[in-house]
């Protein structure tokens, strides 16, 4: 076999291992998903969190149209924390029960000492308005000031108080 | 009520599920290119030493080809939200070492000693049963979590296995590293199998006890010293890693084992002080022991003077110490391969003789790829790691977590130490490069830790099931008092 066949399959094989490599980081680059997490609130942070809202808009369509049939007009569409450990997290409200707490299968796990394992749960009544209920934990759960007892609607805005973490439900 | 969008620290973000693609095109996409790679390699071969396209190229292809397509159909049914990186990436490193296991096989040197000849065919049947190991894995292994009930076997388990080799009469001594047991012909190396054993019982371990090695601690100076009574567990495997280098005298296995514990341990907790006592206990442990250990100062001795243990090991000196040669011909083969290497089949690494094809076909990568085709697969050894920690950072259950950081942790290590080894940045020690080296032990354990972790990976990529829908809207209707 000539030198150059040689030297050309020689330069070939590393060019075809390093085209391995690439594709193989191109493959993880478009893996790149999952949890959707929009970093909000850094203005150079903006314009790319538009783009992702309108992404966010045109990929789950089947289930906005689920849940926007029964919503009112002024029916919240997020759950946001907005003190505690995991401040910033929101969650879409789509028809589905939020449980909160610290054991690992809740909707949001609860890194609180003053949280119980299964500590409350959000979910929608037939009407869709958003019920809070505590089920049965040790520190209770606070709707504004007061303590929880029964199920209790949600008013828009109102914080809602487990151990440290406060959320709210927002449009 | 402050508001989110003000906070200072970037907590602020929106967590939305969307629907996964399974990935598994891409997957197939990237296996026949892996398949290829070697397919390609192996014609080089051929052609550089024969000038012909070797007889077996179509055999090897089907079979590297057939088991590729054998592992994607079983993800395909059985794991089909798996990570789509894991399998090729490992068909690849396999393939590669099969093409160099051949390409040595072909050496006159090596076939007169016995080392090479006909190893190429071992190994792909080893092959054939790692990757048999694998499919059990994924078919019988529905949810990685039924690991965790057998923690403490795993334990028990993981000891009898690193306790085989020091058997007598079943522990076999290879060249002075007491790391394989030998049944009949067969000899197996426990420790390739040990360290998927150990990670799952420190997983299960480390997640049952890690908020009482987190959380009891007391700060100074930056960082968490944890109570002395916490210290148990770390000692406890500190001290068998330790018996380990002195009863097996391999500081490989060692290494790898307290590595592992302590990466699993600082994942668990969180606490760099496990890191920095870590570090110092390893450090401690491998000099004391090296301090009076021959066959340790022997390596040590030839990482430090490679060149000088070389002269001792040409003049034949006979002061009753083995000097190793290889340290330095290793350098040599990656020396004379510079940047862009002599190409398949035409550089000199069979020169290294024995082990040329298990421990030291690093070098003959690096001689033939040179530097470019060695950063290449490394970095393909990088990617299995970060498909593994990826894996853990996405899986949802801290057992899941813990056992993919403890794989690709170990592996990472192994990678770590050999190639180090090799490259002579730490001494030589008798561990194999997964998936590239020669061995059956290392190539079955390494495609069971594969399949592991193509589990965890199906199990934390998998789009969590659609919201129950609510009965209050069915046709039922509940009357609540209000």
């Amino acid at each position: 076999m000539s030198e150059l066949t040689l030297t050309v399959m020689r330069l070939g094989f590393l060019a075809v291992l390093w085209l391995f490599v690439i594709v193989a980081v191109q493959v993880i680059r478009s893996d790149l998903f999952g949890t959707r997490v929009t970093q909000r609130g850094s203005r150079r942070e903006a314009g790319r969190q538009q783009q992702q809202a309108a992404r966010q808009q045109a990929a789950p369509p089947q289930q906005r149209q689920q849940s926007g049939g029964r919503q009112r007009r002024n029916a919240p569409t997020k759950l946001v924390v907005s003190e505690g450990t995991l401040t910033g997290t929101t969650v879409a409200l789509q028809g589905q029960t939020i449980t909160l707490g610290r054991a690992h299968d809740s909707t949001i796990v609860l890194d609180d000492d003053y949280a119980s394992s299964r500590h409350a749960r959000i979910y929608p009544d037939r009407d869709g308005n958003w019920i809070v209920e505590d089920l049965g934990s040790t520190n209770g759960t606070y709707l504004d000031r007061s303590r929880l007892t029964t199920p209790t609607p949600i008013p828009l805005g109102a914080p809602i108080r487990i151990g440290k973490t406060v959320i709210e439900l927002r449009k | 009520m402050s508001s989110t969008t003000n906070t200072p620290t970037h907590h602020t973000s929106t967590i939305g599920a969307i629907g996964a693609p399974s990935r598994r095109n891409t997957e197939l996409a990237m296996l026949v290119f892996a398949v290829v790679i070697p397919v390609f390699a192996y014609a080089n071969v051929g052609l550089a030493i024969d000038d012909k396209v070797p007889a077996g190229l179509l055999g090897y292809g089907l079979g590297l080809g057939l088991l590729a397509g054998v592992a994607h159909l079983v993800v395909r049914r059985f794991a089909p939200y798996a990570d789509p990186l894991l399998l090729p990436l490992a068909t690849l490193l396999n393939g590669l070492g099969l093409v160099a296991i051949w390409r040595l096989d072909q050496s006159k040197l090596l076939q007169s000693i016995g080392v090479a000849g006909g190893k190429a065919t071992n190994q792909l049947i080893y092959t054939a049963l790692g990757i048999t190991l694998f499919v059990v894995a994924l078919i019988f292994l529905k949810d990685h979590r039924t690991l965790q009930r057998y923690t403490y076997i795993s334990m028990a388990g993981a000891l009898v296995l690193l306790l085989l080799p020091l058997i007598p009469g079943l522990g076999a001594n290879v060249y002075g590293a007491k790391i394989w047991i030998q049944i009949g012909s067969f000899t197996i190396q426990p420790g390739e199998f040990a360290k998927i054993v150990l990670a799952i019982f420190f997983a299960g371990y480390l997640m049952v006890k890690r908020d009482a090695l987190a959380l009891a601690s007391r700060r100074f100076m930056g960082l968490y010293l944890p109570r002395g009574r916490d210290l148990g567990p770390i000692v406890v495997v500190w001290m068998i890693s330790i018996l380990i280098l002195v009863f097996e005298t391999d500081l490989g296995t060692s290494l790898l084992f307290f590595g592992m514990f302590v990466i699993m341990l600082y994942v668990a907790t969180e606490r760099t002080s496990w890191i920095v006592f870590g570090l110092l206990m390893s450090a401690v442990g491998a000099v004391g022991v090296a301090s009076f250990e021959p066959h340790i100062q022997t390596r040590v001795q030839a990482w430090l003077n490679p060149l000088h243990e070389y002269k001792l090991s040409q003049a034949g000196s006979h002061d009753g110490i083995l000097h190793s040669e290889q340290a330095m011909q290793a350098l040599w083969a990656f020396g004379s391969g510079g940047t862009l290497g002599t190409g398949w089949g035409q550089g000199h690494s069979e020169l290294i003789r024995f082990a040329a094809n298990s421990d030291f076909i690093l070098a003959t990568f690096g001689e033939e790829l040179g530097l470019a085709g060695l950063m290449a697969i490394l970095l393909v050894y990088g990617l299995i790691v970060e498909r593994g920690i990826r894996t853990a950072l996405a899986a949802r259950d801290p057992f899941g977590k813990l056992l993919a950081v403890g794989l690709s942790g170990a592996f990472a290590l192994q990678v770590f130490v050999v190639a180090g080894g090799v490259m002579g940045l730490i001494p030589l020690t008798g561990m194999t490069m997964p998936f590239l080296a020669y061995g059956g032990s290392s190539v079955i354990a390494n495609w069971a830790l594969i399949g592991i972790l193509i589990r965890i990976s199906d199990t934390a990529r998998r789009p969590a099931p659609a919201p129950a829908s609510n009965p209050d809207v069915e046709m039922t209707q509940v009357v609540r008092p209000s």
